[in-house]
């Protein structure tokens, strides 16, 4: 589908309330919420490369993997808790268990994989308690997946139009980009010939990120918009060129230079970083303008209308 | 009330009833016992055609409530000040200003002769609203006014409640919903999970607030203030299911005096949030009045939102394993 103005959306006539937004613009703050979305990402995938490595004998990725982990959640968990009205109740978090909301399962994954990967990590420093160390890892790496996927899930069970309607895609968009800013970050930090790992996972992880990032342009209508105009669109079209140079040069010459995989490695990071950013942004842009509420609603209530007319008619 | 879950209940959890779709005892689902055992469901009919502006009800509830000022803006676009409901507007009259113009492809009914004479209260206007539908006009022009004081719904299925990760927000005996300030952490999850745009984080406070129902009053068998205070009961206070009844009354009264445009909103238990615990009777379309045409609760959605979580992490843990398979540099 060509992108641009010819794959817009026709403008479209609504009523509201002078124009004010219907929705209220979500209170995350930027950077701390897009931020922990990435980290997330990068810690939960980096648990995967960490495990990986272990299992394969390659000291230096694992090292590079588990450190990346454990600073993730924990960078993850203080933007997360900076972000709060009150800091002080962040244990609120756990009172108690709720599969309705996102937020509370995120919590109950994000507190012990911080633990684990913690662990894991100081074990791996310090070659203390190795066999603990491995253990923690593997529960880790078992927590890490969901880590970067039930974002997807935090910003998807809202109103926000932009964020719902993607619920389908964005989990695959999180997990892809967790994949390619953890293959990115240890392609810079780890020599080549133990790199060929997240080498192929950055590059493995940018192919399914474009993909579910592509299928929300083609498959949801005007919700998509936000994620192709402004800030938002801007954002977007930087993380993807980002992600398309970053693959060709891994893929030409990632294995052979140690310069290109780091530079190649920091455009992957810098990718994922755009993605989370834009798509936070674009959440927002949809609930601070009615139209995106309005306008589909409007459609289903007059296609509402118009079966039962059908009927009685 | 919100209590640890478990995860065997989590297909029972996603089902229709539990968290979109018509629910009738929605206290019984929070725990209250059965219907003897509980309150019935109280909740608001606003029927906004008699609302005349006055804002007794916003002064009413920021007394009582205590709830603090919020700026003292001169927004220019019409005599709402107010603007919106948020962490320190519980209740918000809208007022829509509707030159005929603007209104010709919708003309305004003529006046029903039989109807009361309204009460002047000095509002600024072109002249007194003379019918039933709001429009006033005088010599060649007119202008339709639209007055109706919002409210949070008290939705049967609360996005704001089922995202809180504390519990801070719980439904009541009453049915209704409200916010434990002790407990709220302010992580802001309700603030965009609400269909409406009701919930908000007050800023330097840092928790979310929203109207209790006047959860306090209730439970000494007092109605809530701003129903008090309103001078034409525009706001109607009472068991939900007789509420729906005297709605359903007033529509057909309005109707047979050839105000066509009058609906009810928010009155259907079979709507995208279940229906709404305070409802509503509008003289036009929803979102003229700033509410959605056609809200439905996210979480009727959680279940495939959860499954595609679930496929998105499986993948993951496939790219983890085909990044270790092939050439070892
Ligand atoms: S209107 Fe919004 S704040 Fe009120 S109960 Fe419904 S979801 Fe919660
Ligand atoms: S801000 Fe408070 S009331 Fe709202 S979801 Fe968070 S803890 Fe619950
Ligand atoms: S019910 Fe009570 S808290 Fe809610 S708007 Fe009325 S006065 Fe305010």
């Amino acid at each position: 589908m060509p992108r641009g103005e010819a794959s817009m959306v026709p403008e479209v006539e609504f009523e509201s309330y002078y124009g004010r937004p219907i929705l209220k613009e979500p209170t995350w703050k930027t950077p701390d919420v897009p931020l922990y979305l990435f980290l997330g990402g990068l810690a939960g995938a980096s648990s995967l490369l960490a495990e990986g490595a272990a299992l394969t004998g390659r000291p230096d990725l694992e090292r590079v993997a588990r450190l990346a982990a454990a600073g993730g959640a924990a960078a993850g968990t203080v933007a997360l808790v900076h972000d709060l009205g009150r800091p002080e109740r962040f244990l609120n978090m756990l009172r108690v268990l709720k599969p309705t909301s996102p937020l509370s399962v995120g919590s109950f994954i994000l507190a012990p994989f911080s633990g684990l990967a913690g662990a894991a990590a100081a074990s791996d420093l310090t070659g203390r308690l190795p066999r603990l160390g491995r253990l923690a890892g593997a529960g880790a790496a078992a927590l890490g997946p969901p880590l970067a996927t039930y974002t997807a899930a935090l910003l998807a069970n809202t109103a926000v139009p932009a964020w719902h309607e993607a619920h389908r895609e964005l989990p695959f968009v999180f997990g892809g980009s967790g994949a390619q800013a953890a293959g990115g970050l240890a392609m810079m930090l780890v020599p080549l010939d133990q790199a060929a790992p997240a080498r192929r996972m950055a590059l493995a992880g940018a192919a399914v990120e474009i993909a579910a990032a592509e299928s929300i342009l083609l498959r949801r209508g005007l919700a998509a918009e936000p994620y192709r105009i402004g800030m938002p669109g801007r954002l977007m079209t930087m993380a993807r060129n980002c992600t398309a140079v970053a693959s060709a040069a891994t893929a030409l010459a990632g294995r052979r230079s140690r310069l290109v995989s780091v530079l190649a490695g920091a455009t992957y990071v810098t990718a994922s970083l755009a993605t989370r950013f834009g798509i936070f942004e674009a959440g927002r842009a949809s609930a601070r303008d009615p139209k995106y509420v309005v306008v589909p609603q409007r459609e289903r209530v007059r296609a509402r209308q118009g079966a039962s007319a059908k009927m009685t008619g | 009330m919100s209590s640890p879950l478990g995860m065997s209940l989590l297909s029972d959890l996603f089902s229709e009833g539990r968290l979109w779709g018509r629910l009738d005892d929605v206290q019984h689902d929070a725990g209250y016992g059965t219907s003897e055992e509980h309150p019935p469901r109280m909740g608001f009919f606003t029927d906004t055609s008699v609302c005349i502006g006055c804002k007794a009800c916003e002064v009413a509830c920021k007394e009582w409530n205590e709830v603090p000022d919020d700026g003292y803006l001169l927004t220019g676009m019409s005599y709402d000040n107010t603007q919106e409901l948020g962490a320190s507007t519980w209740r918000h009259v809208a007022f829509v200003e509707q030159p005929f113009e603007t209104v010709a492809a919708r003309p305004p009914q003529e006046p029903p002769v039989d109807v009361a004479p309204a009460v002047d209260l000095g509002m600024p206007s072109l002249g007194v609203p003379a019918g039933e539908d709001q429009a006033t006009s005088s010599g060649e022009s007119g202008v339709r006014w639209l007055m109706s004081s919002d409210v949070c719904k008290h939705c049967t299925h609360a996005a704001c409640l089922d995202v809180c990760p504390t519990g801070a927000l719980f439904r009541t005996e009453f049915g209704t919903v409200v916010v434990q300030p002790d407990v709220c952490n302010g992580c802001g999850y309700c603030v965009p999970a609400c269909p409406y745009g009701v919930i908000d984080v007050r800023k330097g406070d840092g928790r979310a607030f929203k109207c209790t129902l006047c959860y306090d009053r209730l439970k000494e068998g007092q109605q809530p203030a701003c129903a008090q205070a309103c001078p034409t009961e525009s706001i109607q206070f009472g068991e939900l299911d007789e509420l729906r009844e005297r709605a359903d009354r007033r529509l057909a009264e309005l109707h047979d005096k050839g105000v066509d445009v009058a609906r009810l909103y928010g009155r259907d238990p079979e709507d995208g949030v279940g229906g709404d615990g305070a409802f509503f009777l509008l003289l036009d379309e929803p979102e003229v009045y700033g509410l959605p045409p056609d809200p439905v609760v996210t979480t009727r959605d959680l279940g495939t939102i959860w499954k595609h979580v679930g496929a998105g992490a499986a993948t993951l843990v496939g790219l983890g394993v085909v990044s270790f398979l092939g050439r070892r540099r």
